[in-house]
């Protein structure tokens, strides 16, 4: 008879059977003591504290129904995935330091101080394996909008220097080159003469005038360059005046990914400042989940008003434009599932657009099962594709994905957000799945009527 | 004074002062937060409206989600309809109120409400067992969910002995304890994981107004 070390359980879902490697590993950032990252990792948790978010942490009835919506949990059945559990060392802070019976929490000593080794353990959760997709959100019987709370306390975690490394790296690059991949101006610039030469296509840059201002993901300018040419066609064939602006580009933020306000801040005034500079009406989000919350829902509250032009995801710009014929598409034989991106869809509320888009297509539209609002994550978003030690992770909970997809039995797979994508392409190559993800607006580009202007 | 004098009287009286007191300042130290005004552009309209259909709405599970909580959920109901109706419905109960409200409803025979009763202390019962054994409520559990539980069965306990008539213990005793279990909820009340009776007011509503005006699903 053997005994099993139980400090190494084994991996089942390994390709070979395999001890599961502890997770040891707790970054942190800066030179601080022990105490100031607590106090730091708290102050920047209730800085900007409402009713809506105390009633959230006062109201938490410990039903637990939220672990059955989260994909880390029900891939894993680790308790630790519980989404409010990620939340737990801040609720306690809250209730000991700042809600309403703070007094009588401390007096009774019913709610520890955290500590900072706690906080540690909890990088993993708030990082590693939330990709603040809101699914479970919507289970919650209270109603409590967890993932906003994940992103408050990933505020509280960065500004204590506890923070993944790869995920700080990624999010430092963007606040000090503009892109978190490390786009300058000129790259970008020569990506788009590259893409204008390759696809026949006018691409304007720098116009002092323009009604539209389109802006690109990093991700689409490195790995999926022909978004920028797609972008353009469909753009020029909606006979709009627009343009492209190098002082204006970039428009992930890794700064909101991250929990850094003012990283967040900086790269949306740049966005702000340019379509404000050249009259802009609109702009024209990318594919890309992150930025539309970012502009769409947060840009406003950066600039500390009402936003003098519109924001729409290109989803949206294309589900507008066909119904005003602005473009038109040939009909495209072919059956198509949709994956949302959980920023433009579920928690933006742009789930129709895309569909209205595949309506025009024509295509056969296979809807997957609780799609739409409801859609697994990509197992990406938030930021984790970025941690390289969440990669297995990652990629299991990816499963939950690929038996959704499977399920529909379509022969393309089309979504509408460059980092659900490379999402996708990390875990597709790594599986040797089948399914290629493709662009919906790619899919577009490619079938406009040539008389559609 | 005798035990079941002071239950009636100073008990549940300092039980209701406290109950009052705590639950305004558990609201207030919420709803009196200041509140960073929305800029961004509305797709739909949020406000009042938003926030009561997801008061009402979020009290169904959604279709993805209802194989799995289906269990907790149905439990939670009969809970839920059962305390509602034994403590609302229940026509000793109901001329309590009458005798400080001034007026009265309608209410249910004993025999219904004692059926009810029993299955929320069945259900209670149950809901403990899967606290005490499911992995993600065991993490996630403290003493307030324990307590709480204990301060909501237990008159519900007390108040099902009072017509089975125990011999171990006089009438009067039985009803004493049953209101001064009464009293210790409504200490309870304000402070622990209870007060979701009225915080789910403001965490459904307001998550009701941010996420309608996105036009989000809510």
């Amino acid at each position: 008879m053997t005994t099993v070390d139980g400090r190494h359980a084994i991996d089942r879902e390994a390709e070979r059977l395999a001890y599961k490697p502890p997770e040891i590993r707790h970054d942190t950032q800066g030179d601080m003591s022990t105490e100031d990252r607590v106090e730091k990792a708290m102050h920047h948790f209730v800085k900007n504290f409402n009713t809506q978010t105390a009633s959230y942490l006062d109201g938490c009835l410990h039903c637990g129904m939220c672990a059955d919506a989260c994909h880390f949990h029900v891939r894993t059945d680790d308790p630790r995935y519980t989404p409010i559990w990620k939340l737990e060392l801040f609720k306690q802070a809250y209730k000991r330091e700042a809600g309403p019976f703070a007094f009588f929490y401390r007096l009774f000593g019913f709610k520890k101080k955290v500590t900072i080794d706690q906080l540690e353990e909890w990088q993993h959760l708030l990082y590693d394996s939330c990709t603040v997709c809101g699914r479970c959100s919507l289970v919650c019987p209270m109603g409590i909008d967890i993932a906003g709370l994940v992103s408050m306390a990933r505020h509280g975690m960065f500004k204590a220097g506890l923070i993944p490394h790869e995920l700080h790296e990624v999010a430092k690059r963007a606040a000090e080159t503009g892109s978190p991949l490390g786009i300058t101006p000129d790259k970008f610039e020569d990506r788009i003469e590259w893409m204008a030469d390759e696809h026949e296509v006018e691409i304007p840059v720098d116009a002092e005038q323009a009604d539209v201002l389109a802006v690109m993901s990093s991700i689409e300018i490195q790995k999926y360059p022909q978004s920028i040419a797609a972008t353009a066609k469909i753009l020029n064939a909606a006979g709009e005046k627009w343009t492209f602006r190098l002082d204006g580009f970039e428009a992930t933020n890794f700064g909101m990914l991250s929990g850094n306000p003012e990283w967040q801040k900086e790269a949306t005034m740049k966005l702000i400042n340019a379509a404000i500079k050249i009259g802009a009406k609109l702009i024209v989000l990318p594919e890309c989940g992150h930025a539309y919350m970012a502009l769409r829902w947060m840009g406003a509250n950066m600039l500390g008003k009402p936003l003098p032009f519109k924001v729409l995801h290109i989803s949206e710009y294309l589900s507008e434009a066909l119904d005003q014929g602005k473009i038109k598409v040939n009909a495209v034989d072919t059956s198509v599932t949709y994956h949302d991106p959980c920023q433009v869809s579920r928690r933006g509320g742009a789930t129709e657009a895309a569909r209205n888009v595949l309506k025009h297509l024509g295509v056969d539209f296979r809807e997957m099962e609780y799609g739409g609002d409801y859609n697994w994550c990509c197992g990406g978003g938030g930021g984790v594709v970025t941690i390289t030690r969440a990669d297995p992770l990652r990629r299991r909970v990816f499963k939950l994905k690929m038996d959704q997809v499977e399920k529909t039995e379509a022969d393309e797979l089309l979504s509408s957000c460059a980092n659900c994508r490379q999402s996708f392409d990390d875990s597709q190559e790594y599986f040797n799945w089948d399914y290629k993800m493709g662009s919906l607006m790619e899919m577009v580009a490619e079938n406009l009527e040539e008389d559609g202007s | 004074m005798d035990l079941l004098e002071f239950a009636r009287g100073p008990a549940l009286q300092w039980a209701a002062y406290i109950l009052v007191a705590g639950t305004i300042w558990r609201i207030f130290g919420i709803v009196l937060l200041k509140e960073k005004a929305d800029f961004s552009e509305p797709r739909a309209r949020g406000g009042l409206g938003a926030a009561l259909k997801v008061i009402y709405t979020r009290s169904f599970t959604a279709n993805p989600f209802k194989k799995a909580t289906l269990y907790p959920k149905m439990l939670a109901y009969v809970q839920h309809l059962g305390l509602f109706a034994v403590v609302l419905l229940f026509v000793p109960h109901i001329m309590f109120f009458e005798g400080f409200l001034g007026f009265s409803w309608p209410g249910l025979p004993n025999s219904v409400i004692y059926v009810l009763g029993v299955a929320a202390v069945a259900a209670s019962i149950a809901l403990l067992v899967r606290r005490l054994t499911s992995p993600v409520l065991k993490l996630i559990s403290n003493f307030d969910d324990y307590f709480s539980w204990f301060v909501t069965v237990l008159p519900l306990v007390t108040g099902l002995l009072i017509p089975v008539r125990p011999g171990f213990i006089r009438y009067e005793d039985l009803l004493a304890i049953h209101i001064l279990s009464v009293a210790v909820l409504m200490v309870w009340f304000p402070f622990g994981k209870l007060g979701h009776a009225f915080l789910v007011f403001i965490t459904r509503g307001t998550t009701g107004m941010v996420f309608e005006r996105r036009g989000a699903k809510t």
